[in-house]
C-alpha cells in the first residue's frame, strides 16, 4: 500500500503568526492549481512566530513555488524537508492506528 | 519633520487622525478618493489637513489610478483612499493592475467596525481576502497604536525591492479609537539595495565578451531602478544592439543608434528578427512576458542568457538563465560596467545594420495627422520631452507605443502586464495633478475611454492639463482585428451599435472638446488644443479597417510576424 508522502515533498514555513498567514501561503497554490495533500501548524515560542508544514506532490513547479513563498512578507524562512522522515508519515500512523 | 522626535507630552489622536499625520510626515500631499460609511473618520481627519489636497473623484477604479499615474510618474508611492464593500470592490482592478506591472500604490480602505466584521454588516467585504493575490503586502489593522507600524511599513514594502501595491484595510472603530503618541515613527522608504555577486558580474562579462551576436533586452524594472543612463553606457560600451519592452519604451532614446525598437507581438521586425538570431540575450528588469516572447519555446532559440532582476523569483521562472543575478539593476549595472571590454563585432553590427535597413518597422500615413500613425507623430510634434504620454489599451496603445518618439523612462505611462481598458484617462489625470507644469497626453479609444469617461468630470474639476486625444472607430478595434484575421472575419460583438457624440460628451462633463473630423486645419486645431493650458478632449475618427501591423499570431514564435 502507497504511503501518503510517496512522491511528495514537505515543505516547513516559519512564518509570522496572525490570522491572514494561511491565507497568504495557501493562495499561492490554490492560484496556480498545484494542490496542497496536508497542513499541519503550531504556534512556536512564544506565539510570535508559527512553523507551518505543508505535504505537496513533487512537481517541476515546486522550485519555483518555494521562490514564491519566500517573497511573502510574513515569511521568514522555507525549508524543503527530506521526504522519508516527516510529521506527516507519523500523524497517518497515529490516525490509521 | 524627518526626525522622529518625541513631543513634549503625548497627544491624543484617534486612529484616522494618525493615518492623516502619517500620510502627512510620508511626504503625501494629494491623494484620491471617495468617502463612504467606513471611511468617514478617515475624511473627517483629512479635512484638518492643510497640506494634503485631496481629489474627488467620480469611481474608486478612478481613484486608483490616479494614484498610479503619480506613482508611475514620480516613482514614488502615492495613495488612495475608498470606503469599504464598493467602494473596495471597485479599486481591485486599479490595484491588480499595479501589481502586474509593479507600481507603488498605497491603498488604504475603510472596513466595518471589528464587531461587525463576518457578520455580513451593510457594505462589509473581505477585502483582505480579496486583495491578497493582487497586492505585493495587505494589512488588516486591529488597533489605533498598529497603524505606527502598520503606515511606514506599507510605505516601506510598496517601494522596496520590486515595487508594487500595499493595501491598509482599516475598520471604522479602529479609525476612531483614542490612543497616545508618544513618538512619531520614521517615514517608511524604500530599503536600501545590497550588491550583487562578483563572481556572477565576472562571468556575465565574460560572457559578454566572446558573444559574437548579443542583444540588450530592456524591461520596466530599468525604469523602476532609475537605471536608464547605466543601461545605455552598457549598450555603447560593449556595442550592444538594443530592444525594449513595452513598459521600457523610453530608457533608451528613440534615435539612439543601438536602438531596435520594441520587442514582441507588435514589435519591430528588425528587434524581433535581430533577436532570432542572436547567442546572447542580456535582460535587464525583465520577465519574459507571453506578449514579449510570443511562443517561448521558440523564443531566441540559440541565445544564451543573462539575467538582471530584482526579483529572484523572476530568475528561471520562464526562461533558464546561464548567468541570473538578483539585485536592483541599477547597481548590478553601475558594478558590471567596469567589467566590460569595448568591442566592434562588425559582422553583427552589419548584419543589424542590414536588419534594420530590410526590416523595419513601417509606420505609413505618417504625414496624415487623421491617420494613426500620423495623428501620433502630430501630436509628438507639438509636445516638448517633458510631457507625459499616458494610454488606454487596445490599437491606440500598440499605435502609440510604436510611432511616438519616446526620449526619457517615466514619461510613457501604459498599462502593460493587465491591459486595463480605462487606465487610460485616470492615470494621465494623476500624473498631470503631480506634474502640473507638464503637458500629459493620453491616447485612448472609444472602448476604453468608456470605461472611465467620469473622470472627465474630475478632469474640469481639478482642471488638469490632460489632452485626451481620442481615436474613434466606433470599434473595440484590437478584437475586431482579431477575429477578422484570426477568426475567419466573423466580427461579433465587436462593433459598436451605439455610439455617443464624444465632443458634446467632454463638453457636457465640462471638458472643452476639438473635432479634428471637421477642423478645416487639422494640425493647426492640434496644435492649438495642446498647447493651450487645462483639460482637452481632442476626436479623430479612425477607419475600422486600420489594424495594427506587424502582429504576431498568438501562439506563434515571434518571427512569424504578419504585415510587415
Amino acid at each position: 500500500m502507497q504511503n501518503i508522502c510517496s512522491n511528495r515533498t514537505v515543505l516547513e514555513l516559519t512564518v509570522n503568526n496572525h490570522p491572514g498567514v494561511m491565507s497568504h501561503v495557501v493562495g499561492l497554490f490554490s492560484r496556480r492549481a498545484y494542490n496542497v495533500e496536508g497542513i499541519l501548524c503550531l504556534p512556536v515560542g512564544d506565539g510570535d512566530t508559527s512553523r507551518i508544514w505543508l505535504l505537496v506532490n513533487e512537481d517541476k513547479r515546486l522550485l519555483q513555488m518555494i521562490k514564491q513563498a519566500e517573497k511573502l512578507e510574513d515569511v521568514q524562512k522555507v525549508r524543503r524537508l527530506a521526504a522519508d522522515d516527516n510529521l506527516f508519515a507519523r500523524l497517518e500512523s497515529l490516525i490509521m492506528a | 519633520m524627518t526626525q522622529a522626535e518625541s513631543p513634549a507630552k503625548p497627544e491624543r489622536l484617534s486612529g484616522a487622525e494618525i493615518v492623516v499625520r502619517l500620510l502627512e510626515r510620508q511626504g503625501i500631499r494629494i491623494l484620491a478618493g471617495i468617502p463612504g460609511s467606513a471611511n468617514l473618520p478617515l475624511y473627517d481627519a483629512l479635512l484638518h489637513s492643510k497640506i494634503i489636497h485631496h481629489v474627488l473623484t467620480r469611481h474608486e477604479q478612478g481613484a486608483g489610478f490616479i494614484a498610479q499615474g503619480m506613482a508611475r510618474a514620480s516613482g514614488q508611492p502615492a495613495v488612495c483612499f475608498a470606503t469599504s464593500g464598493p467602494g473596495t470592490t471597485n479599486l481591485l482592478t486599479a490595484i491588480a493592475d499595479a501589481k502586474l506591472d509593479s507600481i507603488p500604490v498605497v491603498a488604504i480602505t475603510g472596513q466595518v467596525s471589528r464587531n461587525m466584521i463576518g457578520t455580513d454588516a451593510f457594505q462589509e467585504v473581505d477585502t483582505y481576502g480579496l486583495t491578497i493575490p493582487i497586492t505585493k503586502h495587505n494589512y488588516l489593522v486591529n488597533s489605533a497604536e498598529e497603524l505606527l507600524k502598520v503606515i511606514p511599513n506599507a510605505f516601506r514594502l510598496a517601494a522596496s525591492g520590486r515595487p508594487g501595491p500595499v493595501l491598509i484595510d482599516i475598520p471604522k472603530d479602529v479609525q476612531l479609537e483614542q490612543v497616545d503618541v508618544v513618538q512619531w515613527p520614521e517615514p517608511g522608504k524604500a530599503d536600501s539595495n545590497p550588491p550583487a555577486d562578483g563572481l556572477l558580474l565576472a562571468a556575465a562579462a565574460k560572457m559578454i565578451a566572446e558573444s559574437a551576436r548579443p542583444i540588450l533586452y530592456l524591461g520596466g524594472g530599468v525604469v523602476h531602478s532609475g537605471a536608464a543612463e547605466q543601461a545605455r553606457l552598457l549598450a555603447e560600451k560593449a556595442n550592444l544592439p538594443t530592444v525594449t519592452t513595452l513598459l521600457a519604451l523610453g530608457t533608451l532614446a528613440v534615435d539612439h543608434p543601438l536602438l531596435l525598437g520594441m520587442l514582441g507581438m507588435h514589435g519591430a521586425p528588425c528587434a524581433n528578427l535581430s533577436m532570432d538570431e542572436s547567442d546572447l540575450l542580456i535582460v535587464v528588469g525583465a520577465r519574459f512576458d507571453d506578449r514579449a516572447t510570443g511562443k517561448l519555446a521558440e523564443f531566441c532559440p540559440q541565445a544564451k542568457v543573462i539575467h538582471i532582476d530584482i526579483d529572484p523569483a523572476e530568475l528561471d521562472k520562464l526562461r533558464a538563465s546561464h548567468v541570473a543575478i538578483g539585485g536592483d539593476v541599477g547597481t548590478v549595472l553601475e558594478q558590471l560596467l567596469p567589467l566590460i571590454q569595448s568591442q566592434e563585432r562588425p559582422v553583427w553590427q552589419a548584419r543589424i545594420q542590414a536588419l534594420k535597413t530590410n526590416s523595419p518597422l513601417r509606420l505609413p500615413g505618417l504625414d496624415d495627422p487623421r491617420s494613426p500613425y500620423g495623428l501620433v507623430r502630430a501630436v509628438a510634434d507639438c509636445l516638448d520631452e517633458n510631457a507625459i504620454i499616458a494610454t488606454d489599451v487596445g490599437q491606440h496603445q500598440m499605435w502609440a507605443a510604436q510611432a511616438y518618439p519616446h526620449r526619457r523612462p517615466r514619461r510613457w505611462l501604459t498599462s502593460g502586464g493587465l491591459g486595463t481598458m480605462g487606465f487610460g484617462l485616470p492615470t494621465a489625470l494623476g500624473a498631470a495633478l503631480a506634474e502640473p507644469e507638464n503637458t500629459v497626453a493620453c491616447f485612448s479609444g472609444d472602448g476604453s475611454l468608456l470605461m472611465n469617461i467620469q473622470e472627465l468630470v474630475t478632469a474640469a474639476q481639478e482642471n488638469v492639463n490632460v489632452k485626451v486625444v481620442l481615436m474613434n472607430n466606433s470599434t473595440l478595434g484590437l478584437v475586431h482585428q482579431q477575429q477578422t484575421m484570426f477568426y475567419g472575419e466573423r466580427t461579433f460583438a465587436a462593433e459598436f451599435t451605439h455610439v455617443p457624440d464624444f465632443v458634446a460628451l467632454a463638453q457636457a462633463c465640462g471638458v472643452r472638446a476639438v473635432n479634428l473630423d471637421t477642423a478645416a486645419d487639422p494640425r493647426a486645431a492640434l496644435a492649438e488644443a495642446l498647447t493651450s493650458r487645462g483639460p482637452c478632449l481632442i476626436h479623430c475618427s479612425i477607419n475600422v479597417r486600420e489594424k495594427v501591423y506587424p502582429i504576431v499570431p498568438p501562439g506563434a514564435p515571434n518571427r512569424e510576424m504578419l504585415g510587415t
